[in-house]
């Protein structure tokens, strides 16, 4: 553990000779941490400057390059009580946040404009009513016209872009009315001003703007603090792996410092950290996370192995070779492309209504101003009419209905630990059901745990788990995670392959395989009543006992199913593992419906075939394997310790080691999809009693702007019930460290 | 009414202040750590140690 990680990749040298370093600080809880972590790094020799971010948790350091070794910074933080982890701000997220200043910028021009507007407007419209000069409203006008055209040439870009957008994909979306709504209401007004006419809408426009930038820079904003957290995250289980070096010296290096052709050391125990080639050396490996099959598999020379692989027995030199290379690689590629084009394009409910919307409220403004000319009106007036209709009708409200929603409830899908990464998941996942399980990593935990711990007399448990602290097998970790007394025991010996010893109170105690600890008898009677767990055997003087390691289900994992199928969804298990070790999971969780041995493509073939039937499936998985059906599915969530490619392919991912969020996410999703829905009504309505007095032109521009304002008031303030009650039993707080298996050093 | 001419740019002009201090403060990334902006101002570490 001694070893010393090389993160010379991650630090960045500046020109004035400064080094500089980001991390991503894990256990910041309070303020004080800021002057804590601060203070402690400005005291190392040569750094400059430590400045934490207490929103997102990161940290910039920068020191004078050459005086300290960035692994430094890392020691002296754990010193003081912080995990740090490299940090890479992922290209993403960035624009994201170039987008948010953009966004931001043409909120506060926009604000700026809406008030020094209405500020003129509302002096025209007291003064219609009194005294007001014809010179004066004429000036006050063109004022107006002054700050309106730049401040919507400025402030309506991200509408414009939108729009055009959709329409040159031959689309249209919500912001195709808008943009035309505000283009007319500015054309006109500029003609009414030179027109010394009574009435201009300038004020309505930028009103408008202001109102639904609001609503987009508050989705923006609630995207934007997910995708930070769920980076933070990513950073955590950064992994390691030891590259052996020109001079065939093992360093320890994060994944991202390695190539395609360098060699790469895995003992047993470690988890292979990236997709290799065996060179040499032959082992077992458990690719449970990787394909959802429990059963270990050889590997010698020139066998493939992937990412999140456990080495078990041997010590494999592997070869790095380019990332999506190697057989099962290939195949999920090949069937991700497929599932990808295959899905046919689901059109978000607000762009559905858009689309009937647009025409009628664009044939009602043509009805309007043929009926005025056709009534005797000049042509002027009619057109007057016909856009005071198109601008009354302008889906303000109706273009707040949904994001608003989404802000709220993606803010309470985050509480309880869920990260969205699609925004229009939350109607596909209010139309689910029927929901797949994968086993492997989903239903069960990623990690093994002991199983039989309540049938073991408890002192024997205690001492198992300790021994085990001093032993390295991937098996024995999961009986340490049994032990209270966290202190080895003294002078253990580790004889590999075989278990460990020590000598506890004067008598001989041994844990390791059934041979080892002369408990043959005992394994084959375990064995029989659950053959698919790996026995560790425990032996002290003249007790023995047995352990039964295995994934065990995730804790909740019988009451939310139960509770699911209760509510009448369907539930299903998909795995790839093999039938015996389904079976019982199945069984436990009263799944009647389940298949075993599923290849990739197997899976989308059953999803293809619940889609035939006209069900809208959501899958839950983890494993490489799920990727493609995950993708093919018509909403996928997939836990935090799934495989990266999965976890971009899920439309959400979960936080902890309940299955709750699962339950939780399809909860608030039909709680939002319902409250998206009464809020387009809300917004209809508004249009109903608005549009026939725009139509017979009772619409001042004072009516236009309460009507406006008062409409996308309400809708938003209906919208924040989403935020729904507080949960019955304690949220669990969205831990990282629950979710981080072996960051560092393993 | 004459008192307008100069009452309104003057109006404008304090808006059009207010406005570019806003994006001043957008560019100085006075926005990036709210939170953090909101807790630091209660330590004292800048008093004379």
């Amino acid at each position: 553990m001694a070893e010393t990680l090389d993160l010379s990749i991650y630090v960045k040298r500046q020109d004035d000779g400064t080094a500089h370093l980001d991390l991503a600080i894990e256990g910041i809880d309070c303020a004080a941490c800021i002057d804590e972590i601060e203070g402690g790094l400005c005291q190392l020799p040569g750094v400059v400057e430590a400045r934490l971010n207490y929103t997102n948790h990161r940290l910039a350091v920068e020191w004078r390059d050459g005086e300290l070794s960035p692994a430094a910074v890392v020691e002296e933080l754990q010193r003081i009580g912080y995990r740090a982890h490299p940090f890479q701000a992922r290209l993403v997220e960035e624009e994201e946040t170039r987008r948010a200043k953009w966004l931001l910028k043409c909120l506060a021009v926009a604000g700026f404009a809406s008030m020094n507007i209405m500020l003129l407007a509302v002096s025209v419209w007291s003064g219609n009513v009194t005294d007001i000069t014809p010179e004066i409203r004429d000036f006050f006008h063109w004022l107006a016209a002054l700050i309106a055209l730049p401040a919507v040439a400025y402030a309506g870009q991200p509408f414009f872009q939108s729009a055009m957008g959709a329409l040159r994909n031959g689309r249209t979306n919500m912001d195709v009315p808008i943009v035309i709504g505000i283009l007319l209401a500015l054309g006109m007004s500029v003609v009414e001003t030179i027109n010394s006419a009574e009435h201009t809408y300038f004020d309505s426009v930028v009103m408008l703007l202001f109102f639904l930038l609001c609503g987009r820079y508050l989705d923006q904003a609630m995207r934007r603090k997910t995708r930070t957290v769920a980076s933070n995250l990513a950073s955590y289980r950064a992994e390691v792996a030891h590259k052996i070096d020109h001079n065939g010296e093992a360093v320890l290096v994060p994944t991202a410092a390695l190539n395609a052709g360098d060699r790469v050391l895995v003992r047993p125990g470690e988890r292979v950290a990236v997709d290799g080639v065996v060179i040499s050396g032959c082992s077992e490996i458990d690719e449970s996370l990787v394909t959802g099959e429990t059963a270990h598999r050889a590997v010698r020379a020139d066998s493939q192995v992937y990412a999140g692989s456990m080495n078990y027995n041997g010590t494999l030199t592997l070869r790095v070779t380019a990332a999506g290379k190697g057989t099962l690689l290939d195949e999920v590629e090949r069937l991700l492309e497929n599932a990808a084009a295959a899905k046919s394009r689901y059109v978000q409910l607000a762009d559905r209504v858009a689309k009937v919307y647009a025409p009628i409220v664009h044939t009602a403004a043509a009805l309007t101003a043929i009926a005025w000319i056709a009534s005797g009106a000049s042509v002027h007036d009619a057109l007057i009419t016909a856009i005071s209709v198109l601008i009354i009708t302008c889906p303000c409200a109706l273009a707040l209905a949904v994001p608003v929603v989404q802000v709220v409830a993606s803010g309470a899908l985050f509480r309880a630990g869920v990260f969205l990464n699609a925004g229009d998941a939350f109607e596909r996942l209010a139309e689910v059901d029927t929901i797949v399980f994968d086993k492997t990593g989903t239903l069960t935990l990623p990690s093994m745990s002991v199983v039989n711990a309540h049938d073991l007399e408890p002192g024997l448990l205690q001492a198992a788990g300790r021994l085990a602290l001093s032993s390295h097998h991937p098996l024995a970790v999961a009986v340490a995670k049994m032990a209270q007394d966290r202190r080895p025991y003294e002078d253990v010996v580790e004889e590999p392959g075989r278990g460990v010893r020590a000598n506890v109170d004067d008598i001989e105690m041994r844990l390791g395989s059934p041979a080892y600890c002369d408990a043959e008898d005992l394994e084959k009677e375990a064995a029989s009543s659950d053959p698919t767990a790996s026995v560790i055997a425990l032996s002290w003087g003249d007790k023995r006992a047995v352990l039964l390691v295995r994934q065990a289900l995730r804790p909740d994992a019988v009451a939310v199913v139960t509770d699911l199928r209760r509510r009448g969804f369907d539930c299903r298990i998909l795995s790839g593992d093999r039938p015996e070790a389904v079976a019982p999971i199945a069984a436990a969780l009263g799944v009647s419906t389940w298949r075993g041995g599923c290849k990739p493509a197997e899976k989308i073939e059953a999803l293809d075939a619940l889609k035939a039937e006209g069900r809208k499936v959501l899958m839950v998985g983890d494993g490489l394997n799920d990727a493609p059906a995950l993708a093919a599915a018509h909403v996928s969530l997939s836990p935090i310790s799934a495989a990266d490619l999965t976890q971009a392919q899920a439309d959400a991912v979960f936080l902890g080691d309940k299955l709750q969020p699962v339950q939780e996410t399809i909860q608030i999703s039909r709680r939002a999809h319902s409250l998206m829905r009464q809020n387009l009504g809300i917004a209809l309505v508004y249009n109903l009693v608005a549009v026939p007095l725009a139509f017979f032109g009772y619409v001042t521009p004072l009516f236009a702007a309460l009507a406006m304002s008062g409409s996308s008031t309400i809708v938003t303030l209906s919208a924040l019930r989403a935020r729904g009650r507080a949960p019955l039993a304690p949220a669990e707080q969205p831990n990282p460290a629950d979710a981080a298996p072996v960051p560092q050093g393993a | 009414m004459e008192v307008l001419i100069y009452l309104v740019p003057m109006a404008l002009l304090l808006g059009l202040t207010g406005l570019a201090a806003f994006m001043w403060s957008l560019r100085n990334g006075q926005y990036d750590d709210v939170q953090g902006a909101a807790v630091r101002v209660l330590s004292d570490d800048d008093l004379a140690k």
